[in-house]
């Protein structure tokens, strides 16, 4: 499978009155081909900013990416000119964001938003953008697109416009298509909607996700593999069944007991004690291990080595080291 | 994934010592102790208020300016309105600090006793627009329905009133003095007031804490007191705060046309309104002070104003 | 959209009708009569006024000729200029002032609605900084000061432009910059908070993310967002332009309603003030309207809100 993009040791930084808060500290991701890709972890947990990152979106100042390197299909978007990003967004990369009610301009017509990224990239007549806009309507099913193309958002509802959100994001054919926390602010029934738009839409165009989420559901549902993110670092990836059936981070397993599951009846939801660590000043050890019900001492001095438990499963935690799996063992 | 290298350079593998490999007893203080000390609302704005140096310095003139009113005329050896006829029009000099007028009488007694008339009137402005807008938009804002939509009709309306016309008018009618400046200052003054606590009190209206007060039985009143105000504090402070210049502008506007402070007392507006009248002869001194003292004073309430919107408002919290 | 014009309408009409009712019996509240006694000068003009305002009838039966006067825009007789008529006063004064007032709106918006773009593009920056010191002294200084020290300073001292009256675009100068700058400050704070706030909008990101060039994103997806609370605040801004001219007409000389208005005040010529202030009023209410119709068409969310403004 082709490598579409692989972010390297990524940091980013927003000086605030306090100091510099340490949003991302050294990220390392990498997206194939056709695949749907899930950052999950808690808010603030830095993994918006990594993917408003990717399409250089950090508002800079106060943010500014420190360090590391981002790849998209070998190019490298951290040094690339600001005329050349804007050549490859809504081109080759696009973003749905969290809330449709905001994403869309209110004083411009659905039909003047959705065509001004083709009239921008591709040097098409007024008449063939608006049929390519009203294809792409009907593609992410929304009725009557001749006369929809003429309102303004607020004539519709938030599913349809997380649906026009979605077809202005996919307008230009893109490769690889960003999504922040899409469903977040819809309806449970419009959610798995979008979700199975999301699918269907990869079915037909193949373009890689990545899809931003804090709601382990819709990952379940969609997502080929899964990356963890704690206090501004992947702390764990998989496949989602490595991540669902054998977590092996100590976080990654509080996440998932801390959501309510239909298929497991009767089992307690236990929440995860205490909060993230505060980002102006990280903790040197892991950032977990003051919440951790199994840290160890190395754990708040040392941040963990890297262990590969196989071809797709990472994970960054002590309890992998032999040493501590021997303790364990004499302990119980 | 791909190991951070930095670290793993710094710490090699195996100089780990093995003990700290040990299970850690669980400690919850230590989950807890993750968070920053938090410093208390108060706190935290008067903390950002002090780093503004633009608000720090409005707040000193401000602190100067009513010491200087108050003692200011105490001061001076010359009374607000004695007149000296031989010494009129005089330029600043020892025996008058900032010259005399055409009477001759003292510019410096006077531009004091010009302060406290524009600090009297605008924060006597600003305490009776709070008291009449928090009691009304809190009232408004709380009750809801259909009170609440009368008496924003009510606000709608008065807000259309031109409110220098209406303050001409009254002025016009109860002939100029102190007091009926500010009563007319304040007969529409309390309406942005109004609806800002309406606002705040909307926006809290729903929230746990109130719920929770009300499914004890707590009454209105008491509601409106203990749980509702000090969470609009912030709002309201700003608007008191800009509602002064405001009345300032209005008072020297009056006198300048007539309508306010009649002589022998002196107010600033009064004075930038005689000092018009000799504006030829280059006798600065006669503009200079009054017009510094009244755009010092709006400007180090204005800059002030914003200094505390800033520092108040949670959401820029950090 | 019509509902909504309508019930504008009905506001405007009732505020006018409650201004000109307070002017009316607050100007009733004065020891006896406003129109008799040793206020007015000479026998014709009583006759006329009592004529006018049938002071002899009931007040009931005075106020309702009063409102009907009001309607037909007749305001009556002047009590210190016999010769005049409060209508011949307002023909003369009115196209100076709304010369003065439309001069003065339009420099205000322009250039504050340009400094305040400019200062929330370089959002911290020095420019932002300058820009803001001098839009918050433009607050702060009233306009009658700056009118007297622009005189003092370019008129007298240096010579450069002329102190008084209204002939020539030259004279025009000095009094439309003292009116100009408060309003200009106002817009200039407004539309740089309103445009920072809209640049962090999420369909500005949305925008950036399509790949827009930064002009394009300010012109056509930030500017018009940032600009109406700019249009909601034109209003108010026009009654302080108003007021402004009373003091703007009364130091510069200029033969405008407002100084008209100024000597009816200073000289209790009752007729005068209660004519000069409806119209006003009038006017006033007349304008916020036509704002909040041209925020109607600006803003396409209207139309469907069923309460329509805020």
């Amino acid at each position: 499978m082709e490598k579409i993009l692989d972010i390297r040791d990524l940091h980013v930084s927003f000086k605030t009155f306090g100091g510099e808060v340490q949003a991302v500290r050294g990220v390392n991701l990498e997206l194939y081909r056709g695949e749907t890709l899930a950052i999950v972890g808690e808010s603030g947990c830095g993994k918006s900013v990594t993917a408003n990152s990717i399409m250089r979106l950090i508002p800079t100042p106060p943010g500014e990416i420190k360090d590391g390197s981002i790849l998209f299909k070998g190019q490298d978007m951290t040094q690339l000119s600001d005329k050349e990003v804007r050549k490859i967004r809504g081109v080759d990369i696009s973003m749905i964001f969290q809330d449709p009610m905001t994403a869309l301009n209110p004083t411009l017509t659905v039909g003047d938003q959705l065509t001004e990224g083709l009239r921008q990239h591709r040097s098409i007549s007024r008449k063939e953008a608006d049929k390519q806009a009203m294809e792409m309507l009907t593609l992410v099913g929304i009725p009557n697109p001749v006369e929809r193309m003429k309102q303004y958002p607020h004539e519709f509802s938030g599913g349809m416009r997380q649906r026009i959100v979605i077809a202005m994001a996919l307008i230009c054919d893109p490769e690889l298509l960003i999504a922040d926390e899409p469903t977040t602010a819809l309806d449970v029934t419009i959610q798995a909607q979008i979700l199975q738009l999301f699918q269907k839409i990869q079915k037909q165009t193949g373009v890689s996700i990545i899809l931003i989420t804090h709601d382990l559901g819709v990952v379940a549902k969609i997502a080929d593999r899964i990356a963890v993110m704690y206090a501004g670092k992947v702390i764990e990836t998989g496949t989602r069944k490595e991540i669902f059936y054998t977590p092996q981070h100590p976080y990654t397993r509080g996440l998932l007991h801390s959501v309510p599951r239909l298929d497991q009846k009767g089992e307690k939801l236990i929440p995860i004690d205490g909060t993230p660590p505060d980002l102006f000043s990280p903790p040197e050890g892991c950032p977990f291990a003051a919440r951790c019900p199994m840290a160890m001492e190395v754990c708040t001095k040392v941040y963990p080595f890297h262990s590969k438990l196989s071809r797709t499963h990472d994970v960054d935690c002590w309890l992998q080291d032999e040493r501590a799996k021997k303790y364990m063992a004499s302990t119980y | 994934m791909i190991p951070a290298k930095k670290q793993n350079e710094e710490t090699p593998h195996s100089s780990i010592p093995d003990e700290w490999f040990k299970p850690k007893e669980k400690n919850t203080e230590d989950a807890e102790s993750v968070v920053r000390p938090s410093l208390s609302y108060w706190e935290d704005a008067w903390r950002r208020l002090r780093q503004n140096k633009l608000a720090m310095s409005g707040l000193i003139f401000l602190i100067l300016l009513g010491v200087m009113a108050v003692i200011g005329p105490w001061i001076s050896p010359h009374d607000v309105d004695t007149q000296n006829l031989p010494n009129q029009n005089q330029a600043p000099s020892l025996t008058h600090w900032f010259g005399t007028d055409e009477l001759g009488r003292d510019v410096f007694t006077r531009t004091w006793y010009g302060a406290r008339i524009s600090l009297f009137v605008g924060l006597m402005a600003a305490l009776i627009d709070f008291f009449i807008g928090v009691a009304y938009g809190g009232l408004s804002g709380y009750k809801g329905g259909r009170t609440d939509n009368i008496m924003m009709r009510i606000i709608e309306i008065l807000y259309g009133l031109p409110y220098l016309l209406v303050v001409i008018l009254l002025l016009v009618v109860m002939g100029p003095s102190l007091l009926t400046i500010i009563i007319a200052l304040t007969v529409t003054g309390w309406v942005g007031m109004a609806r800002i606590v309406r606002g705040q009190v909307l926006q809290l209206k729903h929230n746990e804490f109130v719920m929770a007060s009300q499914s004890f039985g707590a009454k209105t009143k008491r509601i409106i007191q203990k749980n509702l105000l000090p969470n609009t504090m912030g709002p309201i402070i700003v608007q008191m705060t800009l509602t002064v210049p405001t009345a300032i502008f209005a008072e020297a506007f009056l006198s300048f046309l007539g309508l306010g402070i009649q002589s022998p007392f002196a107010s600033w507006g009064m004075m930038a309104n005689d000092a018009l009248g000799v504006i030829l002869s280059g006798d600065w001194w006669r503009l200079f002070f009054p017009a510094f003292f009244i755009s010092a004073t709006m400007f180090a309430f204005n800059v002030l104003g914003d200094g505390l919107q800033d520092a108040l408002d949670p959401k820029l919290r950090r | 959209m019509a509902k909504y014009i309508l019930k504008r309408f009905i506001y405007m009409i009732v505020t006018v009708f409650i201004i000109a009712t307070l002017t009316f019996f607050l100007m009733n509240l004065l020891p006896g009569s406003p129109f008799n006694e040793e206020r007015t000068t000479n026998e014709a003009v009583q006759r006329n006024l009592e004529a006018h305002y049938h002071l002899d009838e009931p007040l009931v039966v005075q106020y309702v000729l009063y409102l009907k006067s009001i309607v037909t825009l007749d305001f009556g007789p002047s009590i210190k200029q016999p010769t005049e008529t409060v209508n011949s006063l307002l023909g003369r004064g009115f196209p100076i002032s709304a010369e003065l007032g439309i001069w003065t709106i339009l420099i205000a918006l322009i250039s504050g609605v340009a400094l305040g773009v400019f200062a929330a593009l370089k959002h911290n920056g020095v420019i932002d900084y300058i820009a803001m010191t001098i839009a918050v002294l433009g607050i702060s200084i009233p306009n009658f000061v700056l009118a007297t020290l622009l005189i003092q300073q370019l008129a007298v001292n240096l010579g450069v432009l002329p102190a008084a009256t209204w002939s020539s675009p030259q004279h025009m100068v000095l009094p439309i910059v003292a009116l100009a700058t408060g309003p200009m400050a106002i817009i200039a704070r407004l539309t740089r908070s309103s445009m920072l706030e809209t640049l962090t909008q999420d369909y500005i990101k949305m925008a950036r993310a399509k790949g827009l060039s930064p002009a394009k994103i300010i012109v056509k997806h930030a500017l018009k967002n940032a600009l109406m609370p700019v249009v909601t605040i034109l209003g108010t801004l026009l009654a302080g332009v108003l007021t402004g001219t009373f003091v703007i007409e009364k130091i510069f000389a200029i033969p405008g309603m407002g100084k008209y208005f100024v000597e009816g005040i200073n000289q209790r010529d009752y007729p005068v003030i209660m004519g000069t202030t409806v119209f006003y009023s009038a006017f006033l209410v007349l304008m916020l309207f036509l704002v909040d119709i041209a925020y109607g068409i600006l803003d396409p969310r209207i139309k469907l809100h069923k309460e329509g403004g805020k």
